[in-house]
């Protein structure tokens, strides 16, 4: 037990975020803080990931002085991982954030819950 | 290599580029481009069904230009290609079938963007079905969610806003956990492509290493697909979704966006886990429980509801339960089954979103059953469509559903046990539930209506043709389908 703290660190911190971001994405009734939730599950992730590829004592692989030993980097993929996620992230961000204005903008409000009650009432 | 193995790669980088493309065309010429680019990709595909039919094995491409474990591939089987002719052919005939809905339910000057999400949506599908590599997968599930969502809100009412965020929310969450795991594979493994992944995941299955770790992952997959494709405990997001978005969505999301999910599952249990480790983790029997629940509460569901449209939505639930359900009996047989009645269901349910559609229109824009009487003699294709879907879902010998029912049936008695049990006894009372709600609208659409039917237009000659040329593929499926459940036998054979 301890060893996850000592050894894992990072990648139990990783965990926990990412159960605090799920339960706010799943439970809030607030559209902005369910957003809020979704970034910090993203970024739970994109910690886990970057903990993964990093070696202790090594640079990140970007080859200066033309120095090719692979000894010398980190591992490469997990950061190419964590960009390509950055990306989805930020255009589902941008895309619920679109959905949260439209919605505010008809009903006046943000709790998904009253929205929801609101959208029966409404005809088709 | 031959040129026709370009196929896949020209089939989804096609897409990609219509989609860019239409975004600055007119809706007219954005609608051509979408139904030229679904029926290339049909004809396509099909050049490349025959061509890995003839050769009887499947090959893998090297996407750029690193070989294998650092590259990105893509690989076709039989029974990739066999489902990317499928998910063309239902793309090209719903997109006709509902293109009048969209014309009248979407906003002129953004009707372009409907088509640019549906070529999107084409390129994440066979994206989905041919990618070797798991992190790509990932993204083009998130493309596919993307598209989903604004297929969902492009009928911009109070209704379709809210099915639509929560689509996204729970697509999200299940995001999420198919992240961490992908996560946790790689950590596991060290490789992305499937292959490879393969290749470790066996290593330390036979060495009995990271068992538990194994496990959590191949939950945390299933959970977040089962999620995305709307298996029982997870559909709330389902029935608003298809019940209120244009007829043509509701007809792509429920025959091919939730498919490819289903697709992808059966990839990764055959690709990257292999059937042992899968089973070692029991989580079949979760999907055979499940499975089996959806499948009668999905029809309870339907039989309760009022709105016809809705209606069909829960039926979807009860048919991604037998889809589960055969699944989760964890056998070669089970998937064939499985993937069998995804095609079915996915052509019949396609065709009863939109018949049902032309049927209400006909009846005054009023989704109750009373409206509804006669009204398949006011639109005969979309009355002799819906009937055709609804015999298909029954299961009624000749067509598609009864096929796949006696698969599932076989495979499930061939295993024995509790399990064969359970198939039996719940295919016994769904087919009698499905008869109850699905007969009972078809009586009700060929009844002689007393009341006086309000003045509607005319049905549309173009989505008449297309619901002929529907109903007559279900019907194809029901009277001719050994070849193709032989090809999806081949096409596993080749997966693993």
């Amino acid at each position: 037990m301890a060893l996850l703290f000592t050894e894992h660190l990072y990648e139990t911190v990783s965990v926990i975020l990412f159960g605090i971001g799920f339960t706010t994405l799943l439970l809030n009734r607030n559209l902005i803080k369910k957003i809020i939730g979704l970034n910090i599950m993203d970024t739970a992730v994109y910690l886990f990931l970057a903990s993964m590829g990093y070696i202790e004592g090594r640079v990140a692989p970007i080859v200066v002085n033309n120095v090719t030993d692979m000894e010398v980097y980190i591992n490469p993929v997990p950061s190419g991982l964590v960009l390509t996620g950055i990306v989805v992230s930020v255009s589902v961000t941008a895309l619920m954030l679109a959905l949260t204005i439209r919605l505010y903008r008809r009903y006046g409000t943000l709790d998904i819950d009253r929205i929801t009650a609101l959208a029966k009432g409404e005809q088709e | 290599m031959a040129f026709i193995q370009n196929v896949p790669f020209f089939s989804i980088i096609l897409s990609m580029v219509s989609g860019i493309v239409s975004s600055v065309l007119k809706r007219n010429a954005a609608r051509r481009v979408t139904l030229a680019l679904a029926t290339a990709v049909l004809i396509l595909n099909s050049m490349l069904t025959v061509f890995i039919f003839r050769t009887g094995e499947s090959y893998t491409y090297m996407m750029g230009h690193f070989p294998a474990p650092w590259g990105n591939e893509i690989r076709a089987g039989l029974l990739e290609s066999v489902m990317a002719c499928c998910f063309a052919l239902i793309m090209l005939l719903s997109l006709l079938g509902g293109l009048h809905k969209v014309d009248l339910q979407i906003n002129e000057h953004k009707q372009n963007l409907y088509f640019i999400m549906a070529d999107l949506m084409l390129a994440s599908l066979l994206a989905l079905v041919y990618t070797n590599d798991s992190f790509t997968a990932y993204v083009f599930i998130e493309i596919n969610t993307i598209a989903a969502c604004a297929l969902i809100m492009s009928r911009q009412n109070g209704h379709c806003l809210v099915a639509a965020t929560k689509y996204m929310i729970m697509n999200l969450l299940a995001s999420g956990l198919l992240l961490m795991a992908l996560t946790f594979l790689y950590g596991l493994t060290g490789h992305l492509l499937m292959s490879n992944i393969r290749e470790s995941v066996q290593a330390l299955h036979e060495s009995g290493q990271y068992n538990t770790a194994l496990t959590v992952v191949v939950v945390l997959i299933t959970v977040s697909l089962c999620i995305k494709s709307a298996l029982f405990p997870f559909h709330e997001w389902l029935p608003d979704a298809y019940g209120y978005s244009t007829p043509a969505s509701a007809a792509m999301l429920s025959s091919l966006i939730s498919k490819s999910y289903l697709f992808l599952l059966i990839k990764i249990y055959y690709r990257v886990f292999g059937l042992e480790v899968v089973r070692m983790s029991g989580i079949t029997n979760i999907l055979f429980l499940f499975g089996a629940l959806g499948m009668i509460l999905g029809s309870v569901s339907a039989i309760r509801e009022r709105d016809i449209r809705r209606m069909v939505a829960f039926s979807s639930v009860a048919q991604i339960g037998y889809i589960y359900m055969a699944l989760g009996l964890g056998t070669k047989e089970g998937t064939a089954a499985a993937i069998f009645h995804m095609i079915v269901h996915a052509a019949a349910k396609s065709m009863l979103f939109l018949s049902s559609s032309g049927l209400i229109d006909v009846s005054g824009d009023i989704k109750q059953f009373r409206p509804l009487r006669g009204s398949g003699y006011r639109n005969i294709p979309a009355g002799v469509a819906f009937t055709v879907g609804a015999l298909s879902m029954v299961g009624v010998p000749l067509m598609g559903g009864f096929l796949s029912k006696m698969y599932v049936a076989s495979s499930a008695l061939s295993i024995g046990g509790m399990k064969a049990v359970i198939v039996l006894a719940g295919l016994g009372i769904s087919t009698i539930l499905n008869t109850v709600y699905f007969l009972h609208t078809v009586i009700s659409i060929y009844r002689p209506n007393k009341d006086a039917v309000p003045a509607c237009e005319k049905p549309d000659t173009l989505s008449g043709i297309a619901l002929w040329a529907m109903a007559a593929f279900n019907v194809l499926l029901g009277t001719f389908s050994v070849p193709l459940y032989n090809a999806i036998r081949t096409g596993l054979d080749m997966f693993a």
